[in-house]
């Protein structure tokens, strides 16, 4: 399709966006000229190593984030600040301890000004949609780390974004739940044709939950290829056993290789630096 | 596990509690009673536990209590509302609490209950002047509590209350104070612990009023037995407010 054409028929246009942070040692770019497009329920994935910005694209397009260059537009609309049709799960635990399941899941609901019997029966059915029927009046002190997650990310999309941006939501679970939890989110995805925006550093949850893979350079933050990732859909996390997806992900490393091993020096030096200004 | 198990699980603890407890008032008599513990300056616990009914019935404690307790109710209701309202103030109005926050903090070390006098000048020898005192005694703890409480909600909280595009008022109702308050209410358990000990002091001191007057009175009679089981209606009293505070951030909780 023609980058003209695409952004025509784009949900979310990210528009050469560059941001830059003052630092001790003269100006840091975090991000420099981004861009890109996703189409209505379509499954996009920005992957990067530490250091690239991602958390920055996630506050930048989630609007909690102001002082950059470029812009964003849902819908043709260019937004700044918080916006209803983009809803954020963020990768720390983000629920309200001192509210239930279904109350957490009710919130937004809540703001909405939703009658407290009709948004409690709406919760409902992203409590069953996440998995998690029978743990309603829970408090989230009483799950665990991958239900407190679900927790969010049904809170998110109760307010019914058209936009849902994640950033890492599974970074702090094993693998094996990472990999289940693949799976709901790519049944809700389909249920829901839910446009997501995913931020990770994870090629394998990337690969097993994309239409598309956004790989991103090392600081400063780049576009550094797009890859289209052609599994069959309907897919679950079986997938990973399958020869293509093995090609996609050595592929995606090949990429990222190059980028966290800069990183990853680059850190070394910085870390060789201060401890030479502290002799 | 079977029943028997769960019934010994539930009740050992307060039967050992119980059990120590009389263990050391035991331990305690029978010192006295060898001479190792002086018994001019503490009574035997047999004679304090008989004297319970005579001070009971003879010097009106219940209605004593009942003031007390009265006392210390308003000085908690004044300074929940006050710590609380004056914390969010400084938690909001960030020159305000850089400007106001150690004194607060050294108000709070300090021994208020000195300035009596000062109290009994404004206030007149009343119940006004003891629980003006007891309320400034309290509220330091509960200030600094809010402050702390409303400070130490989590950053990633208050962004999914900017991302549901919340309001401030909404953001103060809906996420701020229901994150604070847990560290809140440790705050006004410490101000009604200050509170409440600053009530009896002052009866004591200025000689009026409840339970702390009685105290005053016994000693003067030199009735011994009879101060140890006043003293015991106190620890009632401290009792009674902190079922009520559990029972009220349960509540709370629930509603929030």
């Amino acid at each position: 399709m023609p980058a003209a054409q695409a952004a025509a028929s784009a949900i979310l246009v990210v528009e050469n966006i560059v941001m830059r942070f003052a630092t001790a040692e003269g100006g840091l770019t975090a991000i420099d000229n981004v861009s890109f497009n996703v189409a209505p329920a379509e499954f996009l994935a920005v992957i990067g190593p530490s250091g690239c910005g991602k958390s920055t694209l996630f506050n930048i397009i989630g609007g909690l984030l102001g002082g950059y260059q470029g812009q964003v537009a849902v819908g043709g609309e260019t937004v700044s600040g918080p916006h209803a049709s983009i809803g954020m799960v963020f990768q720390e635990e983000s629920t309200f301890p001192w509210r239930n399941v279904v109350d957490n899941i009710a919130f937004p609901l809540e703001i909405a000004g939703v009658p407290r019997r009709e948004r409690i029966d709406r919760a409902r059915r992203f409590v069953s949609m996440v998995g998690l029927d029978g743990f309603e009046q829970r408090y989230p002190s009483e799950l665990s780390g991958g239900m407190r997650q679900r927790v969010s990310m049904a809170r998110t999309l109760a307010s019914e974004p058209k936009i849902l941006l994640m950033d890492e939501p599974f970074a702090s679970l094993d693998e094996q739940t990472r990999l289940l939890l693949g799976d709901k989110v790519l049944q809700i995805q389909q249920q829901l044709k839910q446009t997501t925006l995913l931020i990770t550093h994870n090629i394998t949850e990337a690969v097993q939950l994309a239409d598309r893979i956004l790989v991103m350079t090392y600081r400063p933050g780049q576009v550094k290829r797009i890859v289209d990732i052609n599994l069959p859909r309907p897919r679950t996390s079986e997938v990973v056993s399958s020869e293509a997806f093995g090609r996609y992900v050595a592929q995606i490393w090949s990429d990222l290789r190059e980028e966290a091993s800069r990183g990853m020096i680059d850190d070394e030096r910085r870390a060789l630096h201060a401890g030479e200004h502290k002799a | 596990m079977s029943a028997a198990a769960v019934t010994a699980r539930r009740w050992a603890p307060p039967l050992v509690g119980f059990g120590s407890l009389l263990l050391f008032l035991t331990a305690v008599e029978i010192l006295i009673r060898v001479g190792a513990i002086n018994r001019y300056i503490v009574p035997l616990p047999s004679e304090v536990a008989a004297s319970f009914t005579r001070v009971i019935l003879e010097e009106d404690i219940l209605h004593r209590f009942l003031i007390t307790a009265w006392e210390c109710l308003a000085a908690s209701l004044l300074l929940t509302v006050f710590g609380i309202g004056i914390g969010v103030a400084f938690h909001q109005v960030r020159l305000l609490r850089l400007a106001c926050e150690t004194w607060v903090a050294a108000m709070a070390s300090a021994p208020l209950v000195l300035a009596y006098p000062l109290f009994l000048v404004l206030f007149g020898r009343s119940a006004l002047t003891i629980i003006m005192m007891s309320f400034l005694v309290g509220l330091p703890p509960v200030i600094l509590k809010t402050i702390e409480g409303l400070s130490a909600t989590r950053r990633v909280l208050i962004n999914v209350g900017r991302s549901f595009k919340l309001t401030s008022a909404q953001q103060f109702w809906k996420i701020l104070l229901p994150s604070a308050l847990p560290t809140i209410f440790v705050g006004i358990r410490l101000g009604l612990m200050f509170a409440l000990i600053n009530v009896v002091a002052v009866e004591f001191l200025i000689n009026f009023g409840g339970l702390g007057q009685l105290i005053n009175d016994l000693a003067e009679r030199y009735d011994l037995p009879g101060v140890y089981a006043a003293i015991c209606f106190v620890m009632l009293i401290s009792v009674v407010f902190f079922v009520i505070t559990e029972r009220a951030e349960r509540w709370l909780k629930s509603a929030g």
